[in-house]
């Protein structure tokens, strides 16, 4: 039998631009177009000021490694543990939890600060995850 | 609020601690009341008042037979209890009851009457993170504790050093779950559980409860047992997610509870004689000591481990043996008020001697929810 699929998020009016970027290859962030903050997760409003005029905007994909633990137990279902659970902090300044892959789970590869870039993980046909990688060059 | 107003008149924790498979949460939950209610020499029909976390108010008065006219159900975590403390001390002095009951129980081990906890896939949690393979806080509460660690300069050592402190004070407590000594090398070498974490870094996962009942101070003098004042209260929340917190170097929540309490008990550090931090892994004491303004984050580490907190340290911290070896319910905060009730009642396993003012800060819902209360026995 094949293993449990991992948690599948399910969008709502307010986040449903986010996962239709992902599905299209675009980390989607809302920008503020009142006083330009940028800010994760998605709302139709400005958490820092409340104006109601604010813009989606496509993302670089670029970040950084804010943090990470590395599950063994209990893993999640649809996980073979060891995995990193990291916190990206995105070049816009954002942060947001995602998979590091293409680097072994462990403390000596995974080094804060590294530079990461988003990656497309489709997890059927209606939701695509961002995870990261290592930047390349 | 004013200090030294309201008093804590009773308190008792659940008949036994730790596996308790002949009971059900909700009965967890009357042990602990019946308990204190016995502490304090009431009876349940003297209570007017009610709290309580996670369980509702409306299930618990029903099932003990309270008709309150003052209810709080705030359910934010492990610090619920905190903030019922605070709500309670303002509602005694606002007049809108005169006794206040306020129970927690889980049935964290045997799982018996235990609502399930689930993240739906349409939340935000369940949207970005849960797909990211959390799992249980053990997977997700010490996911700042790396970024902590470079920031500050703090080790692995000294992260193993919180564990073993706090086992040589569960060592002078009967009840304490965990009490046999352990080294820094049986921490550095337990079972790996989410790294920077290993076993002996996380909570104990137990069953049991507490409760605890409030009154006005002027009433406090007729009880049986010694008043424990209210002296100052603290509360905040910042976000059900550990990947939005404002940072990973600080808790925002733990930033705005812990100094609006000790300025409204109008003390400083250098008068606190003992120490609650709700440890649910072992670097919740940092981020406290740090957050509460006792030291810099930088100097929590070497603090700690240079035996500060330890038995006849300057700061007595987690005198129970905390969460990482007392008890862990699920909702430790509980736990932490019985302690701190105890030391300033002078009736603690392990007392402070002479202990006059002890601080208690939880911590709820990871990093969500924060919570400080400061006791006194003097007036």
């Amino acid at each position: 039998m094949a293993e449990p699929m991992r948690a599948r998020p399910k969008p709502t009016p307010e986040t449903q631009h986010f996962w239709d970027g992902t599905r299209a290859g675009e980390l989607r962030l809302q920008r503020c177009d009142a006083c330009a903050h940028v800010y994760f997760p998605p709302r139709p409003f400005c958490p820092s000021c409340a104006s109601r005029k604010v813009s989606i905007f496509k993302a670089s994909g670029k970040g950084t490694l804010y943090s990470y633990v590395i599950n063994h137990r209990p893993a999640a279902p649809g996980f073979t543990p060891p995995y990193a659970i990291a916190v990206v902090a995105l070049e816009e300044g954002p942060r947001m939890m995602s998979n590091i892959t293409g680097c072994p789970q462990t403390p000596e590869a995974l080094e804060l600060d590294m530079p990461l870039e988003v990656t497309f993980e489709p997890l059927d046909a209606q939701i695509t995850l961002p995870l990261f990688r290592p930047a390349k060059g | 609020m004013r200090r030294n107003q309201v008093a804590v008149v009773g308190a008792a924790e659940t008949t036994e601690l730790g596996v308790i498979p002949n009971m059900s949460q909700i009965q967890l939950h009357a042990d602990a009341a019946l308990n204190a209610i016995a502490d304090a020499g009431l009876k349940l029909s003297d209570i007017d008042g009610f709290a309580t976390a996670v369980e509702t108010p409306q299930q618990m008065c029903h099932y003990l037979g309270i008709t309150p006219t003052w209810v709080d159900g705030t359910s934010v975590g492990g610090c619920s209890f905190m903030l019922h403390v605070r709500h309670a001390a303002a509602a005694i002095e606002a007049g809108l009851c005169k006794t206040v009951l306020i129970t927690h129980a889980e049935s964290g081990k045997s799982m018996i009457g235990k609502l399930p906890r689930s993240i739906p896939a349409d939340s935000l949690q369940g949207q970005f993170e849960a797909p990211f393979g959390v799992y249980g806080p053990p997977s997700m509460f010490p996911i700042p504790v790396l970024r902590y660690m470079k920031t500050y300069g703090i080790t692995h050592e000294q992260l193993a050093m919180v564990a073993v402190v706090q086992r040589e004070w569960a060592a002078k407590n009967p009840r304490a779950m965990m009490k046999d000594p352990i080294t820094v090398d049986d921490v550095l070498n337990s079972r790996m559980i989410a790294y920077p974490f290993r076993l002996l870094q996380c909570c104990l996962v137990t069953d049991g409860g507490g409760a605890l009942i409030l009154t006005s101070a002027d009433r406090a003098k007729d009880f049986p047992r010694k008043p424990v004042y209210i002296l100052g209260t603290g509360e905040s929340v910042e976000t059900p997610m550990v990947s939005q917190m404002e940072t990973f170097t600080s808790s925002r929540a733990f930033k705005v509870a812990g100094p609006l309490a000790f300025k409204e008990a109008g003390i400083t550090h250098a008068d606190v004689d003992h120490l609650m931090i709700y440890d649910a892994f072992a670097h919740l004491p940092l981020f406290g000591l740090g957050d509460l303004g006792f030291m810099p984050h930088e100097e929590t580490g070497p603090f700690i481990a240079a035996g500060h907190t330890r038995p006849g340290g300057k700061l007595p911290l987690n005198t129970n043996g905390g969460g990482l070896s007392y008890m862990h319910s699920g909702m430790y905060g509980m736990y932490a008020l019985q302690e701190s009730v105890r030391q300033m009642r002078g009736i603690a396993p392990a007392q402070v001697p002479g202990a006059k003012i002890s601080v208690c800060h939880g911590v709820g819902g990871m990093f969500a929810a924060s919570g400080t209360i400061i006791f006194t026995n003097e007036r």
